[in-house]
């Protein structure tokens, strides 16, 4: 879905150009991550050709060390342990591949294709708890649909937190997209309705809305939430196209938790993992993303503009087993 | 979505109720238990795989109470063990070294060093202290602004940085105009940053080495993984840090990076964060800490406490009623004539893992004297009233508000959350007739 609207005004020459940089970029920017988690399975291969007890507690380590969580950890190594009984699964390179391809068809069951989008504005509703990495992300979306020819603007809708409204105005500034705002305090309801009238006299292509932190265990927030989606869908039947939910790779179990909740409120269309530059390994996503079915679409890989990638389940599970 | 701890442990031990010691064998099966919940508190891997051994050793061939369980003992130990850990006495912010006291916040990006700034000026001045805000994150959009706006909200003064300034010159001018206007107490306020970026951790390292600091406080989100360890680890090497923040312990998360973190820097963890407003700051509390990352609410102090104070005859009758639905208002006296013995009604239903979040709760929650004033309503009741309150109409309620001193508004008030309290404990008593069970049999 996203695929496809991207690839709408997009150049091609440019984006292979990109993407190859781009490339070795997002592998430099996580080696950090390999390195560790690939030293630590070489180790643990390395001169051992036998599946036995160790071998499955080191790898149970690694895989609860990197944040899949015991129940998806578990899960992966009792497949395993099936496959050593029945002889199918004997030395410990056959082992490594056969996990790698497990995270992975983890990871690519819910990334689905394009379908067509006619909708105009495009509108992208941006959630998550405190501190994820939202206001930074729809900086970043920006940046990219403008490097796409499409006209984005920007919409103020965190209202509550100090100075985010200031914050969004740099980042629109920065992209070069506008920006819908109202007083700190307003009804975000309201800044989003004035927001969609706007885009529709302005003929915009994206609208991404940026919405206050909140944690998913407050109910008053999450019918604020609500409210937020209910005005959009009555202003505009079919939007919001896009409800990403931003989530912190240094975040823990509790991502689980996150994800159910703005899911049971909004309906997520699509995650994003930011703050990927650092030594969390964001692990717990394999579970979030097979569990609700919710593909993963891009990860944050530091503050700048640039620091954006599309999520591709091939590179990111290369980058931690290559 | 997780079966608590205290569940599957019952349901492991319970083939073993009225084994008399913690042996080899059932101390393994409840330990596995144990690890299990503590990493998917989010407890780092490394640090439940040294904890369990402590545990183990210490839990072998202990007797078990005749009051307990087995794995109510286990539990027990596990929760002792963890408490110790992170515990040590309530500590407040340290004020002695050089005048002015400066303060610095660090940490990673976006887990709260802005607005714990705020909640700690707010904080500090009900202490008498003279606070100073100094914005040093030059790098984040408008975070100078944010910490600005706090300080306004706050009526409090705060440095008036500008991005292009340098953040050790930002802190050091800061330093001479408290000085100068004899602000006591400076909260610097730094960028978020990546313990692996040496460029900035060195930028820490130099405005630590020019201000030296009273306090370098780690502020950490209380939702942190595994990673949790990694992190305060480089930040407690490179800055030597005096103590941690833990922030949005507000939510559902277990908070198991509180262990990590007090595992790998040995240093106190002096607050958590519970909300966004600037009040939202308490101290940190070990033994709710270690119940927390166990799954279990504050169910344990609660049966210590209940065991000390309940009257273990009427625990059994208000158990017994609780499961008939037959609580009346002559139980609520006497409810709340056992309650006045263990503690505020507030810090009693905050412990009971459940009641804390339900909101029809907030009315139940009078100060001491409004206990006087409940007691004194139900004292004017006739017997009849008190079994049956459906009966209290309006003339009745009020000659019960004229013999009692008070208001036909103040019985009112009574019976509706009379009314909410029952329905409360029919709820408990679908959902967990078990903590109920725990509470009141010990
Ligand atoms: N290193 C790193 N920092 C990020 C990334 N994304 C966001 N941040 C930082 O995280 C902090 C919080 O981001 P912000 O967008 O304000 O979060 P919001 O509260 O969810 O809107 C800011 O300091 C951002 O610069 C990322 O991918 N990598
Ligand atoms: N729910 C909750 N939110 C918090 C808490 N502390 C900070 N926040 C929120 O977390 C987000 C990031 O906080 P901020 O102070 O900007 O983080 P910084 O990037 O470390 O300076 C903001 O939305 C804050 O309102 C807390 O204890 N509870
Ligand atoms: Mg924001
Ligand atoms: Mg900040």
């Amino acid at each position: 879905m996203f695929k496809w609207f991207l690839k709408k005004k997009e150049e091609p020459q440019e984006k292979a150009e990109e993407e190859s940089g781009l490339f070795q970029r997002l592998k430099d920017q996580i080696a950090r991550t390999r390195e560790s988690f690939v030293k630590q399975v070489d180790r643990l291969f390395l001169g051992k050709k036998e599946i036995d007890a160790d071998l499955l507690d080191s790898l149970e380590e690694i895989l609860i060390t990197a944040d899949l969580g015991v129940s998806t950890a578990t899960e992966l190594i009792e497949r395993i342990r099936e496959k050593v009984k029945r002889k199918e699964l004997s030395d410990a390179f056959a082992l490594k591949n056969y996990l790698r391809e497990e995270i992975l068809t983890l990871l690519r069951s819910p990334q689905k294709e394009g379908e067509e989008i006619t909708a105009s504005p495009f509108v992208i509703l941006v959630i998550g708890v405190n501190g994820t990495g939202k206001t930074t992300t729809i900086g970043k979306l920006a940046h990219r649909f403008k490097g796409l020819g499409q006209n984005v603007m920007l919409v103020a809708a965190d209202t509550f937190r100090a100075a985010a409204i200031e914050q969004l105005e740099i980042w629109s500034k920065r992209a070069g997209a506008d920006l819908i705002k109202q007083k700190s305090g307003s009804d975000p309801s309201a800044v989003v309705y004035d927001a969609l009238e706007a885009a529709q006299s302005r003929k915009t292509d994206v609208m991404i809305i940026d919405t206050a932190g909140r944690l998913h265990t407050k109910v008053n927030l999450m019918e604020e939430l609500k409210k937020v989606q209910r005005v959009i869908q009555k202003k505009m039947p079919g939007a919001p196209h896009e409800i990403l939910l931003v989530l912190d790779a240094t975040t823990g179990q509790n991502a689980i938790s996150q994800a159910k909740l703005f899911n049971s409120a909004v309906g997520i269309t699509g995650m994003v993992l930011t703050k990927l530059d650092g030594t969390a390994k964001g692990g717990v996503v394999v579970g979030i993303s097979n569990e609700l079915k919710i593909p993963i679409r891009f990860i944050g890989i530091g503050e700048k503009m640039e620091d954006l990638r599309e999520f591709d389940p091939d590179a990111f599970v290369s980058a931690l087993f290559d | 979505m997780f079966e608590s701890l205290t569940e599957r442990l019952d349901r492991i031990f319970k083939k073993l109720r009225g084994y008399g010691k913690l042996t080899e064998q059932n101390i393994q099966d409840g330990l596995r238990e144990v690890r299990l919940a503590l990493l998917e508190a989010d407890v780092n891997y490394k640090v439940v795989k040294d904890f369990v051994n402590t545990v183990h050793e210490r839990a072998v061939g202990q007797e078990v109470l005749d009051s307990l369980t087995p794995g109510q003992q286990l539990i027990k130990i596990v929760h002792e063990e963890l408490t110790a850990l992170m515990g040590g006495q309530k500590q407040d912010i340290n004020f002695s070294g050089k005048w002015p006291v400066s303060i610095m916040l660090v940490g990673l990006q976006g887990s709260g060093k802005t607005t714990t700034a705020g909640k700690l000026a707010l904080h500090l001045r009900g202490k008498g202290r003279r606070p100073y805000l100094v914005p040093a994150d030059i790098y984040r959009p408008a975070a100078i602004e944010q910490l600005q706006k706090l300080a306004n909200d706050l009526d409090m003064p705060a440095y008036p940085s500008v991005p292009d300034m340098k953040p050790l010159d930002i802190c050091q001018r800061a330093m001479i105009l408290a000085r100068e206007k004899a602000y006591d107490t400076v909260i610097i306020d730094t960028a978020g940053r990546l313990h692996i970026d040496t460029v900035l951790m060195d930028e820490l390292k130099g405005i630590e080495a020019a201000i030296d600091p009273s306090e370098i406080i780690l502020v950490a989100d209380a939702m942190t993984g595994q990673d949790a360890v990694n992190i305060a680890e480089k930040f407690n090497q490179t800055l030597g840090l005096t103590g941690i923040i833990l922030t949005k312990m507000d939510g559902d998360a277990r908070g198991g990076a509180a262990l990590s973190i007090k595992a790998v820097t040995q240093k106190p963890i002096k607050f958590v964060g519970v909300g966004e407003k600037l009040d939202a700051l308490e101290p940190f509390y070990p033994d709710r800490m270690a119940s927390r990352i166990l799954g279990m609410g504050d169910v344990l102090t609660l049966i210590e406490k209940a065991q000390a104070t309940f009257d273990a005859k009427k625990a059994v009758e208000l158990e017994k009623k609780i499961r008939k639905e037959s609580f009346t208002l002559e139980d609520f006296r006497d409810q709340l004539q056992q309650i006045k013995k263990m503690g505020t009604l507030e810090q009693i239903i905050g412990m009971i893992p459940g009641l804390n979040k339900i909101k029809s709760l907030q009315g139940l929650r009078p100060d001491e004297s409004e206990l006087v004033r409940i007691e004194a309503i139900i004292n004017s009741m006739t017997r009849v009233e008190r079994r049956n309150y459906t009966i209290i109409n309006g003339s009745r309620r009020r000659r019960i508000a004229q013999g009692s001193g008070t208001s036909v508004q103040d019985v009112n008030k009574l019976l509706k959350n009379f009314v909410h309290m029952q329905k409360m404990m029919k709820r408990l008593k679908k959902g967990g007739l078990r903590n109920i069970q725990n509470l009141f049999s010990g």
